[in-house]
């Protein structure tokens, strides 16, 4: 008998108590906690920023058409002299970027890990935030690159509209059912990298990018 | 107030009946003086739990069906302990469900919807929060997990406490901490259980009160078993002594002493 | 410490220099009972300390962001019923899993234990002709023991989690389900990382100090060229979702997407319990677990994957479903709620034996309340740690009301206990007091008897209290004063009161 009979013979023998009714109509689950209106709070935005600068990451309010420029001065101020940009980022960001003196990488070729860890930041575009828990959701569309892009620099500088925030966890997940029925994945970011193992105090800066500005687009 | 018509049954518990008889005695003062008609039914013994919670199902179950005859007939169980009392509704069913009969599910499932703990009886079902009690100290309330947890008695000890003439309430640090009783726990895991009780103490020390007050006995059994090794001088007290006092046990006589009544010590 | 030597038996006697930090020789399931291990973990200071300042912190920490969701109750009611369906239809689900992972490019594995899974583990790294893995925190591979197996295969495994790091270069054991290292603080940390680092991999900075800060920055510098330079990553996973074949992990660092993400190949090791219907069912979970375990709105990092994405991430990957016992608990109609656990911590960290006791007492990897009801069950209870581990807990309900995924731990204790005295009714002082005592509770008479026992006692006794005696009386009286038995119980009291009240005399009527 192969593992997998084995394993799902003892699951069945272990569950004779359990009725033989459809997996779908057994133990009802209540859903309505999640039924709030979207817009649960007046402020959406303004919780979003609130809780993503919670966790120590830089927002600034953007207007649409000076993103390119606002990419490029968060890039210099924290002193990136080079960074990647994912192929499906717009040209007026790269040519920002390039204006401002700073080494536009692309991951076209694929770049090895040694040239991505050397290069000095990586900007994304987003798929959604979410405003009660401050985190923004990235699905790797190709203006968010390969998931290693906005992982190995160390300044990830980090763009979403202002359509894309959500109020909570439950619709945001409902926005992302589109990018998991693509097998898309995910990646969920909450400020930039951090560490509660030492006495459970929280301080950021252990693997992934230790620097985290967003820029919110107010459209 | 809504004093029942029927009978009460006081459920003394077996540790307060034979270890800390002025705690019932303290209960039917009370219930007396608020116009309940109080019976103490000799055929009970405890509520099982020492067995149930040491893994003795089966030497639980004569304390289980001891209780549904000797209580069944009555309108009301009232008991002045959060842990016995949350036993029986907890740990009954379940006890019943695996080792009884359907009989005696039904019996117990009966017994479970009209046994509560004192201070749920006089602020749900007597509707008094102000017992007309008198006590001129400062006491600290430890809520002892069973109350808190099980039996869920919320803040009516705090209610009834906050109610007493004269009585200062100070809030004992890390409330809802367990003392480290745990009924056989203390003695199966000794080292532990007194750790648990070192820090309690400590709580209860740095309140400055002169009174620790709780609703279990059992618990205070512990704390002041340790409070009394360290010559602390906090006394501990059931919340039922203090409801029953009333400002006559104070009062001085002329040949000076104090008035000595079932209630007070 | 050096890294010592080992001899790995197969045909020939193969002596090879160990390539990670060895663990402490003990074997967890040797373990004395946990009382012994108890007396001997609160007489340390330092980790009474320790435990104290961090399970304050996080507990604090957790109250606040959990009063910040009004309908917390409804979120936790909504994970168990979630939990539930999932575990009374698991065969159903894990198939559906297996067929979506399947669909999505990756390759399944199936495990009946830690044996199989670290052998799965083993073929699949050294078919991909590597000696080492980065490895992802995990519960299940700790609980597989996979380090050690990989290690006697000749493959190194690296811990990448900080206290999962600390723990490994420490040649210690993990104390906590969250937090290993939970038991160490800053300086003991620092400590390790100067006297360990550097014989393992880059060696932490000049002037490292005990700023957690720093600390944080040694590990960052130290596992930067294990994360670069790694062909294979293992992983475990915190949902496994049916309908979509994603894995979900959740963590904080950044070392978990190193992992996921950089190596060609990716082995997630998954308990079968770890089953959710489909993604909707994340949006409970995902609001669940962050608070329950880092008491943070949202941990910094959660990744998710659904079998090889095209041009992103290991272009192969690997799930191995474990079983190792999990379904003798689900056969436990009281204990299976445990399979509800979702590994946040909250109960080790409300508990207050473990806040004062620590891990390792409980000789499991799975420490604390759910560690005593989740150990018995996965390797039953012939030892004597895993008899111990029921009564480990003074049952005052605490976990309970913490858990997001409402496991009544207390229920499934007091449950297990009764499994240790059925499964172990050899005679014993216990059991005949028990025997006795259940039969003078069944009838009032009985108990009146033993009362006037009581009476005579108190009455013969001299003093007020009894004091310090040796023999079994002093695991209590040695710490706690006790009041000897009054001389008249409430019965007999009770009894006078009646027949005066009978006879008409008022002597007693003020009572």
């Amino acid at each position: 008998m192969s593992s997998k009979e084995a394993i799902l013979g003892r699951i069945r023998s272990a569950l004779r108590d359990v009725p033989n009714v459809a997996a779908a109509d057994d133990v009802a689950v209540n859903w309505q906690y999640g039924q709030r209106p979207a817009t649960a709070t007046d402020d959406l935005l303004g919780l979003f920023v609130e809780r993503v600068e919670d966790y120590k990451a830089i927002v600034s309010w953007v207007v649409p058409n000076e993103v390119p420029v606002r990419i490029a001065n968060a890039l210099t101020d924290h002193g990136a002299t080079s960074a990647v940009l994912p192929a499906g980022a717009p040209a007026e960001w790269h040519e920002a970027v390039a204006a401002a003196g700073i080494a536009v990488v692309t991951d076209d070729p694929v770049l090895s890990h040694a040239e991505l860890d050397a290069t000095g930041g990586v900007v994304t575009a987003s798929r959604v935030g979410i405003a009660e828990t401050g985190t923004i959701v990235l699905d790797h569309a190709a203006d968010q690159g390969r998931r290693a892009l906005s992982l190995v620099p160390d300044l990830h500088v980090c763009v979403i509209r202002s359509d894309q925030v959500v109020s909570d966890v439950p619709e945001a997940v409902a926005r992302l059912q589109a990018s998991i029925d693509t097998r898309q994945p995910l990646t969920w970011i909450s400020g930039p990298s951090a560490t509660s193992d030492i006495e459970l105090n929280r301080v950021e800066g252990v693997h992934g990018p230790r620097t985290l500005h967003v820029l919110l687009v107010n459209e | 107030m809504s004093v029942p018509t029927g009978t009460v049954a006081l459920f003394a518990t077996c540790i307060n009946d034979m270890l800390f008889p002025d705690t019932p005695k303290a209960v039917l003062r009370l219930l007396e003086r608020l116009g309940c008609t109080v019976d103490f039914p000799l055929q009970q013994t405890c509520c099982g739990q020492m067995f149930t919670n040491t893994g003795y199902f089966t030497e639980a179950m004569p304390s289980v069906r001891n209780f549904v005859d000797t209580f069944g007939a009555y309108e009301w169980v009232v008991g002045p302990s959060g842990s016995c009392i949350g036993s029986v509704r907890d740990q009954h069913p379940m006890l019943a469900k695996r080792l009884g009969d359907p009989g005696l599910q039904r019996e117990v499932d009966a017994i479970v919807a009209k046994t509560l703990d004192l201070s749920e009886f006089l602020v749900d079902v007597l509707g008094v929060t102000d017992v007309g009690a008198y006590f001129p100290h400062t006491v600290t309330y430890h809520s002892t997990c069973h109350s808190l947890r099980v039996t869920k008695v919320g803040d009516r000890p705090y209610q009834l406490l906050k109610a007493v003439a004269g009585l200062t309430l100070i809030d004992l640090p890390n409330a809802d901490q367990c003392c480290g009783f745990g009924g056989t726990f203390s003695v199966k895991n000794p080292d532990t259980s007194v750790a648990m009780g070192t820090d309690k103490m400590r709580a209860v020390l740095d309140t400055g009160a002169e009174y620790l007050v709780a609703g279990d006995n059992s618990c205070l059994l512990h704390i002041g078993g340790l409070l009394s090794r360290n010559k602390s001088g906090v006394t501990p007290i059931h919340l039922a002594e203090i409801l029953a006092r009333t400002e006559d046990d104070y009062l001085v006589q002329a040949d000076g002493a104090t008035t000595k009544s079932g209630g007070a010590r | 410490m050096s890294p010592e030597r080992t001899e790995t038996v197969q045909d020939t006697t193969v002596v090879h220099e160990r390539r990670t930090p060895a663990p402490p020789p003990v074997t967890l399931i040797g373990m004395p009972k946990f009382p012994k291990n108890a007396k001997k973990e609160l007489a340390n200071s330092q980790l009474r300390t320790n435990l104290r300042h961090a399970t304050t912190t996080i507990r604090n920490k957790r109250v606040k962001v959990v009063q910040e969701l009004p309908h917390w109750e409804d979120l936790r009611l909504a994970g168990e019923a979630i939990k539930n369906r999932t575990l009374r239809h698991l065969d159903t689900y894990l198939l559906q899993l297996e067929a979506s992972l399947t669909a999505n490019g990756a390759i399944v594995h199936w495990a009946n234990d830690a044996a199989e899974a670290n052998q799965i583990v083993i073929d699949i790294t050294r078919s991909k002709g590597a000696d080492e893995v980065v490895k992802v925190k995990s519960m299940a591979t700790q609980e597989i023991d996979l380090n050690e197996a990989l290690e006697e295969a000749g493959i190194a495994a690296w811990e990448t989690d900080l206290a999962e790091l600390i723990v490994q270069l420490g040649h210690d054991r993990p104390s906590h389900i969250l937090v290993p290292a939970i038991h160490r603080n800053r300086s003991e940390v620092r400590e390790i990382f100067l006297e360990e680092m550097g014989r393992y991999g880059t060696p932490p900075p000049e002037g490292l100090t005990d700023d957690p800060a720093m600390l944080a920055g040694a590990a960052r510098v130290h596992l930067r060229n294990k994360f670069l330079r790694a062909k294979v990553a293992v992983s475990g996973a915190n949902f496994a979702i049916a309908d979509s074949g994603t894995l979900v992990v959740v963590e904080s660092e950044g070392n978990g997407r190193m992992c996921l993400t950089l190596p060609d190949t990716l082995i997630s090791i998954v308990g079968i319990e770890k089953t959710l219907p489909t993604f909707a069912d994340l949006e409970v979970f995902m609001q669940l677990l962050p608070r329950s375990s880092t008491a943070e709105r949202m941990n910094p990092y959660t990744s998710m994957w659904s079998g090889v994405r095209e041009g992103d991430g290991p272009q192969e990957v690997h799930v191995v479903l474990v079983d190792n016992g999990r379904t003798k608990v689900l056969a436990d109609q009281v204990g299976r709620q445990a399979l509800r656990c979702i590994r946040c911590s909250a109960c080790l960290n409300i508990c207050p034996v473990y806040e004062r006791v620590g891990g390792h007492a409980y000789g499991s990897v799975y420490p604390g309340p759910i560690g005593a009801i989740l150990t018995p069950q996965l390797r039953g209870t012939a030892s004597e740690i895993d008899q111990s581990l029921p009564y480990a807990s003074s049952l005052c309900g605490a976990c309970f009301e913490v858990c997001p995924v409402r496991i009544n731990i207390p229920e499934v204790l007091v449950h297990l206990r009764n499994r240790v005295v059925e499964e172990h009714h050899g005679p014993s002082a216990w059991g005949m007091g028990m025997k006795v005592g259940g039969w003078v509770m069944g009838k009032g008479n009985r108990f009146g008897m033993l009362e006037k026992g009581a009476e005579l006692f108190g009455a013969v006794w001299p003093g007020d209290k009894v004091g310090p005696i040796p023999g079994p009386a002093s695991a209590w009286l040695g710490a706690r004063d006790l009041k000897k038995p009054p001389t008249e119980t409430f019965r007999d009291w009770w009894v006078k009161r009646e027949k005066a009240k009978r006879s008409g005399d008022s002597g007693q009527k003020d009572a």
